[in-house]
């Protein structure tokens, strides 16, 4: 590749990530607005009511538009910020998109790449979930996440090799660590539901879902996340095997995995315990995706592993 | 769960005990428990990984270290505390799901249980189609069982018909799939532990290696394992390549090594040659050769006082940094006075007042290496056994310390001889294991997957379809149907089954 065409796929990735910031940015406040106007907002009851109503009688269209920007800002900026929430993933797809081809390979070969990525599967998990049904209330707690996580890749993370290590040349690369950024992404929307669980119905959290559905959109989503980290932790295994020698060690990236898959193991179980459905389970879920971001960032950078490499 | 005290006959206490030791929330104490002791084994160097890092721990702290020592911070994962913690789960586990598999067995073979009288209660449908009612139970039957349902016919006192169907059974089914193929996947690793075994050997370019126990510099193997009954077969390292990032980020960083190996195994005609890299490992029969590092061995001539060549060899020096600044021990015992040597080899030479003689950079750019040198009594007859990586100099007296570059000669001071850095070579560390339990591991480790994945994917629901006839009004006879459905899980429902079947029976009917 010439020189200043590769500079310039490298300086546009950067732009783009730079871009979904600014943009994510700006979903965080339409959210954040969104959330402060909901507390004096209608009931979702209501509004689809309303709704019904713009639908079936012609003549009253332009009033009920108008009651329902008074009485409902909250909805709009909600709409806005998952407008820019798509926007802000577009961007940054590019962003990664453009990285991989700069550097001729999956982007996922330190921990700027695998940042942004994880970045990128954290909002992929979000929207995808979000037409199956209404996550608006949700936008600006997996929002704030993901650009701390982009904040630390551009900052603390950004490094500008194109080139892997010998021990990370492998299609397993893409296998394992796909999965991880897939698994991690849904973990922490699961423990911002948990989060949320939590809180919900106190003080400035009453427009929350109740605290049942969010116990139950954390199951869900813990469930659907727990499968595909375990098998990213068996596809690092054989992975393993194969460059190392054995399949399980005790690494401390090794060791934290399993400990992660142990607490979420827990939290499915505690669903079904008497006694330790409800906030247990919630707090469970939190703590598993705490031991998740010591593996992610933890371990690369405080603990001498294995795993360590690429500048970080 | 109940937390009433223990019975006092020791039967009854022994069913307690194992009741408690199966119940749920033990399982959950002991998942926690697991997680919490496998935390130290992250933070503390351990044996199995890293012995080197172990000694320097414990010299560092020389209180704390011997005390952390005996309660297995350094072994944690082969630690009685450790080990307690996952028997006991594995007991639990064992407990939890050996009574349901008996259950769940009998589940499987008995029919769905009866409608419930009242179906309206359970929300549902209720509707009425033209038609006969064993027509439309017939209809809602062969759809039920088209799709799957595992079904039973009954009728109610008033004389109305009912289908009663289930389904999701494979979601137990998964469950314990899941659960017995973590037993498998811990068999697999006892498997591996007891007739499992791997060797390190570091090999120089242009040398062999015969798997053979004695050629190995570290060998390990389980308590059933057999170091007499090695695989047979012998390599030699061809050549070596290496290369490193030479741009500006992350410059020094390793980018290529690979071994050209020739192959010579028993029953073959002639050597196969192989390229062996970091991903690809070579492998021969049940055992599997890795390349795992590498380093420099320069290559040295020794003269004595009478100008006799006594040393002529390339000695493998070990990389202490990523720069690969290496550090190695000559020994001569064949002159008189016996002679060694300390030594730095340095692939790209630099010295600063911090660091003294140190490489920048990993690749042979300006290779020289730092010599000191000594005479005496290298205690080699002593009958202790030494390593090849120290001097002992207890018997010895400095000569003095010189530098050296390629095809340089260093004159020992008072006539004791001479050494000369005629070039160097690379070398190359391989792992050769054997892991017979590993296929074992992997099989029910995507056993557990696929069982984890049914278990959690998988609703369980019942669909009840009940038909009466209304009235017979000349040609015309109407049916009123009423379907409902509930699922097992909390927070799950059977909506879209019942939809689907309303709509058929509507549908049909018509």
């Amino acid at each position: 590749m010439d020189f200043v065409n590769s500079v310039q796929l490298a300086d546009a990735s950067n732009n783009f990530v730079y871009a979904s910031m600014v943009i994510l940015f700006l979903a965080t406040i339409s959210f954040s607005v969104s959330f402060a106007a909901g507390r004096r907002r209608v009931s979702p009851i209501e509004v689809s009511s309303r709704r019904v109503l713009v639908e079936s009688s012609g003549s009253q269209v332009h009033e009920t538009e108008v009651e329902l920007t008074q009485l409902d800002p909250g909805r709009r900026a909600a709409n806005i910020g998952m407008s820019l929430t798509w926007l802000a993933a577009g961007m940054l797809l590019v962003g990664v998109l453009l990285r991989g081809v700069w550097a001729g390979r999956v982007p996922w070969g330190n921990m700027y790449e695998f940042s942004i990525s994880s970045a990128l599967g954290i909002l992929v998990v979000f929207l995808i979930w979000s037409t199956q049904r209404d996550l608006r209330w949700l936008g600006l707690f997996v929002t704030i996440p993901t650009l701390l996580t982009l904040g630390m890749a551009v900052t603390v993370l950004y490094t500008e090799s194109a080139q892997l290590v010998p021990a990370l040349k492998s299609y397993w690369l893409v296998i394992h660590v796909f999965a991880a950024i897939i698994g991690g992404g849904a973990f922490t929307v699961g423990a911002a539901t948990a989060g949320l669980s939590l809180i919900s119905g106190k003080g400035w959290f009453t427009q929350l879902p109740s605290r049942e559905k969010l116990e139950g959109l954390t199951h869900k989503i813990i469930a659907f996340s727990f499968p595909i980290w375990t098998f990213a932790v068996v596809a690092g295994a054989i992975w393993a095997e194969n460059a190392w020698g054995r399949y399980w060690g005790w690494d401390p990236k090794e060791t934290w995995a399993f400990i992660t898959w142990v607490i979420f193991a827990a939290y499915l179980h505690a669903r079904s315990t008497a006694g330790w459905k409800h906030q247990k389970a919630s707090v469970i879920a939190i703590v598993g995706w705490l031991a998740f971001l010591i593996n992610y960032f933890g371990v690369n950078i405080f603990i001498n592993s294995l795993h360590s490499y690429a500048g970080v | 769960m109940t937390t009433s005290l223990p019975p006092m006959s020791q039967r009854g206490f022994l069913r307690w005990l194992w009741r408690q030791l199966t119940s749920m929330k033990t399982a959950l104490i002991l998942l926690f428990l697991l997680a919490i002791v496998s935390i130290p084994g992250s933070y503390f160097p351990q044996r199995g990984t890293n012995p080197i890092l172990v000694e320097q721990w414990i010299t560092d702290y020389p209180t704390l270290g011997p005390i952390f020592d005996s309660i297995g911070l350094f072994d944690v994962f082969g630690s009685p505390w450790y080990s307690a913690v996952y028997i006991l789960l594995f007991i639990s586990l064992i407990g939890c799901v050996v009574p349901r598999l008996g259950v769940h067995w009998r589940a499987m073979r008995s029919q769905p249980p009866s409608a419930p009288k009242n179906l309206s209660r359970l929300g549902g449908d209720t509707f009425e189609v033209d038609g006969e009612s064993d027509a439309v139970l017939e209809n809602a039957h062969a759809f039920l069982k088209k799709n799957h349902w595992r079904t039973v016919i009954g009728e109610d006192p008033d004389g109305r018909r009912w289908v009663s169907a289930e389904k999701g059974y494979l979601r137990e089914t998964g469950n314990l799939v899941f659960h017995f193929s973590l037993i498998l996947i811990l068999v697999g690793i006892a498997i591996g532990g007891l007739f499992g075994w791997r060797g390190n050997v570091i090999v120089r370019e242009g040398e062999g290696f015969s798997n053979t126990l004695t050629q190995y510099d570290a060998w390990g193997g389980g308590r059933l394992s057999s170091a007499e009954s090695l695989p047979e077969f012998s390599f030699a390292l061809e050549s070596f390549n290496v290369e490193f990032e030479r741009g500006n980020s992350q410059e020094g960083a390793p980018r290529l090594f690979e071994a050209n190996m020739v192959v010579d195994r028993p029953g073959e005609q002639g050597s196969t040659t192989h390229l062996v890299q970091v991903n690809e490992p070579l492998v021969i029969d049940s055992a599997k050769v890795f390349l795992v590092g590498h380093g420099y061995a320069p290559h040295l001539i020794v003269r004595d006082s009478k100008g006799q060549v006594v040393l002529d060899d390339a000695v493998v020096f070990l990389p202490q940094d990523g720069n690969f600044t290496s550090t190695g021990v000559i020994k001569v015992p064949d002159s008189n006075p016996q002679l060694g040597f300390r030594g730095l080899f340095l692939p790209t030479s630099a010295i600063s007042e911090e660091l003294g003689p140190h490489s920048i950079f990993p690749a042979p750019d300006d290779v020289s290496v730092f010599l000191g040198a000594w005479a005496g009594d290298l205690g080699l007859d002593s009958g202790v056994s030494q390593s090849v990586y120290t001097l002992n100099v207890d018997n010895m007296t400095q000569l003095g310390l010189e530098s050296l570059r390629v095809g340089q000669t260093w004159q020992l001071p008072d006539g004791s001889g001479s050494i000369e850095l005629a070039g160097f070579e690379r070398w190359a560390s391989f792992q050769i294991a054997s892991d017979p339990g590993k296929e074992l591991a992997l099989i029910s480790a995507i056993l557990a997957i696929v069982g984890l994945s049914l278990s959690l994917f998988i609703q369980r629901r019942r669909v009840w379809v009940k038909v009466g006839q209304v009235t017979e009004q000349g040609s015309s006879s109407r049916v009123k149907v009423e379907v409902a459905g509930i699922a097992k899980a909390s927070g799950h429902d059977a909506i879209e089954q019942v939809d689907n079947i309303v709509e058929t029976l509507k549908g049909r009917s018509v």
